[in-house]
């Protein structure tokens, strides 16, 4: 988790930052950080490097894809050699050249914020860090976008996170009409806000106040929930051996669009590319949806059947995942799986059969 | 409930209860506005879940494959033309497959609709030939007509052409005098233009393999792209390997493809792969007087040879 504001002897801040300005405060940001930030194309809101002169989407419902790429690209070049052996170094795997100066993240949504804590905690333990998601996690400043109006598919407030969630961000601004009022919660935050350099100070227990008038509008909006709650207390093997899991996996066509969408799913494959002489290793995404997954190098396939990889899906994100780590489920409730998945698997739905399973035998 | 949902669930009852089928395949209401949900009936008070509407846009002989046992499974236009290409295909067995034939109307362009709205629909009601859509600002009511997804609104087989029982009516087909004008309007590109419109459709692909997946052509047991040994195509984001899975996916389609739309119904990103596929129909349509799915004595064209074939190579 990062130090809150307090830990780092940072004292809070409200910004108030006038619609006119924004344009140029970010041409100001670009001085001194790569922007990312929503961007409409034709294949919906996606999260993308801001090209020059383009500005973050700041009005949008949802977006197709999260802003884990930003730390962890969907395919992303880690390491390299020559394979030419008249080279000293042959075969010997360097670490790419890769661009870690400092990164914004503008417009994204607070349930993508707290996702990538959860991430972090896959990348970022006690014994291994992970060099490339931690170098990228650290060159980067998360501005979050509240959102006033939450969408159909958003179930944040029951996932940990919620529309005004401040978990994981660095600044949170929320729109009131006319203006942003950014509210600065770490120094790099602050770092950030320096540099973006429009804005007046605003007053703190005011703009406090209105962010929890404008918070508690905005979670009336959210109308669905994920049950979870008694799940800690059923055993692993209890819900693995449910004999609902057939139902649930029937229509699953075992596709990879609930995990790639998915903010929180971190799972990779590596790759070696090889063109003549030069060898290059990637890391892709991957998914535990597709058989691939754990098929073994002996052709034995622990998880060979759909219903085998769909239970892991659920059991990971809301059993294996919160057992472990006792932060909770990995889940932010975002809605992207329930909107993208093209069979209607519902995590909420598939939650409440899981949690309400009493075995009667 | 409209009156092909009553019927389905009549006849489903009835097959179960005299023990015809030991499942009964077909679409739920789903837990989202436009979406629906493939699911398994095994019992006659589960029946009720049963519906068909404008939204069931998979194709369902999707699930066909790998039953022991008789199954029946709901079909409309399109999925009855999938049933016959797996039965032309040895994926399916005619004598263990009760098929519920289902007319249909065309489904709904559930992008088209959501564009008509800034927020997310909370609302989809369906009466007749109008839907009308809520979100949380507006209310409109549509003509389903004018919102059918692509591949519906040139459909000219919403009769299903293989059935054991039909759940409505049968509808009157259209004659298209320009069958694929899509394809027409590529074909008239020059070479960059072309390969331009293709880098464009793809660019944003995140291989997740919806298009493949949701499709009933694909059940090879391990698709070229997850062939580890030897390895045919790289899995990362580069342009090459992306559009190495799109091309190979159509051709693999070549002759075989009903234009069920499942492909483009599937995908997350709103890629219209049947850009790929629509050309290769045609194709098997003009050169073999070819459209596949509508008999199960005859061979497919990639898999036949004749004398009078129109390329010179292989006589």
């Amino acid at each position: 988790m990062i130090l809150s504001s307090k830990e780092k002897g940072h004292t809070m801040k409200f910004i108030t930052i006038d619609k006119k300005d924004w344009a140029k405060g970010i041409e100001n940001s670009r001085k001194a950080y790569q922007l990312f930030g929503p961007v409409k194309e034709k294949n919906g809101v996606l999260i993308k490097n801001l090209e020059k002169g383009v500005l973050p989407l700041m009005e949008y419902t949802d977006s197709v894809m999260s802003a884990k790429s930003v730390m962890f690209p969907q395919s992303e070049m880690i390491l390299k050699t020559t394979l030419d052996e008249s080279k000293e170094d042959h075969h010997i795997m360097k670490r790419v050249d890769t661009n870690y100066s400092p990164r914004a993240v503008v417009g994204m949504r607070p349930f993508d914020a707290k996702a990538i804590q959860l991430v972090k905690m896959n990348f970022d333990t006690k014994d291994f860090r992970d060099p490339y998601w931690c170098d990228a996690y650290e060159a980067t400043t998360f501005v979050g976008l509240a959102v006033n109006k939450p969408g159909l598919y958003d179930f944040s407030t029951s996932a940990g996170s919620g529309p005004f969630g401040e978990d994981g961000l660095d600044v949170l601004l929320a729109d009131m009409d006319d203006k942003y009022v950014a509210k600065i919660l770490s120094d790099k935050g602050q770092d950030f806000i320096d540099i973006f350099a429009v804005g007046t100070s605003s007053d703190e227990k005011e703009s406090q106040v209105l962010f929890d008038v404008l918070r508690k509008e905005a979670e009336k909006n959210i109308a669905s929930a994920i049950e979870t709650d008694k799940l800690k207390d059923k055993t692993i093997l209890y819900l693995h051996e449910a004999p609902f899991w057939d139902d649930v996996a029937f229509s699953c066509i075992n596709c990879g669009t609930c995990t790639y969408v998915c903010p929180t799913c971190w799972c990779f494959d590596i790759q070696d590319e090889t063109k003549r002489k030069a060898s290059t290793r990637f890391r892709n995404w991957d998914t535990c949806m597709s058989s691939l997954f754990t098929s073994h190098a002996s052709g034995h396939n622990p998880r060979d059947a759909k219903t085998q990889r769909v239970r892991q899906r659920f059991m990971h994100k809301l059993k294996y995942f919160p057992d472990k780590y006792e932060e909770g489920i990995m889940c932010v409730g975002c809605g992207r799986c329930v909107k993208s998945c093209p069979v209607n698997i519902d995590i909420r739905k598939v939650a409440k059969t899981m949690n309400s399973y009493e075995n009667k035998e | 409930m409209n009156t092909c949902t009553k019927r389905i669930r009549e006849i489903a009852s009835a097959l179960l209860e005299k023990k015809e089928v030991e499942k009964v395949i077909g679409f739920a209401t789903g837990t989202i506005p436009m979406a629906s949900n493939p699911i398994v009936v095994t019992s006659k008070q589960d029946v009720e879940k049963l519906v068909f509407n404008s939204t069931c846009g998979l194709n369902l002989a999707n699930y066909i494959r790998n039953h022991k046992g008789k199954i029946a499974v709901i079909a409309k236009g399109c999925d009855a033309r999938n049933i016959v290409t797996h039965v032309i295909e040895n994926q399916a067995d005619r004598e263990k497959l009760h098929i519920i034939g289902v007319p249909c109307s065309g489904m709904i362009d559930k992008n088209k609709v959501a564009s008509l709205f800034k927020d997310d629909i909370v609302e989809f009601i369906e009466d007749g030939d109008t839907a009308t859509i809520k979100s949380a600002t507006k209310e409109e009511t549509i003509n389903k007509k004018d919102y059918l997804r692509h591949n519906c609104s040139l459909c000219t087989h919403k009769n299903p052409v293989i059935y054991d029982d039909l759940a409505c009516d049968e509808g009157e087909e259209q004659s298209l005098e320009i069958p694929y004008p899509d394809v027409d309007a590529i074909q008239s590109l020059d070479a960059n233009a072309k390969w331009q419109h293709f880098q464009e459709l793809t660019k944003n692909c995140i291989r997740c393999y919806s298009c493949r997946n949701a499709r009933p052509l694909c059940y090879c047991p391990t698709c070229f792209v997850d062939e580890a040994g030897p390895q045919w195509v790289g899995k990362g984001q580069d342009e090459t390997d992306v559009n190495t899975f799109h091309f190979l996916r159509a051709f693999h389609c070549a002759g075989r493809c009903t234009d069920c739309g499942a492909c483009v119904e599937a995908c997350p990103m709103d890629i219209n792969v049947r850009d790929f596929t629509r050309k290769l129909n045609k194709d098997s349509f003009e050169l073999f007087g070819w459209e596949a799915g509508l008999d199960t004595t005859r061979r497919p064209p990639l898999d036949s040879y004749s004398p009078d074939d129109p390329n010179d190579f292989i006589k």
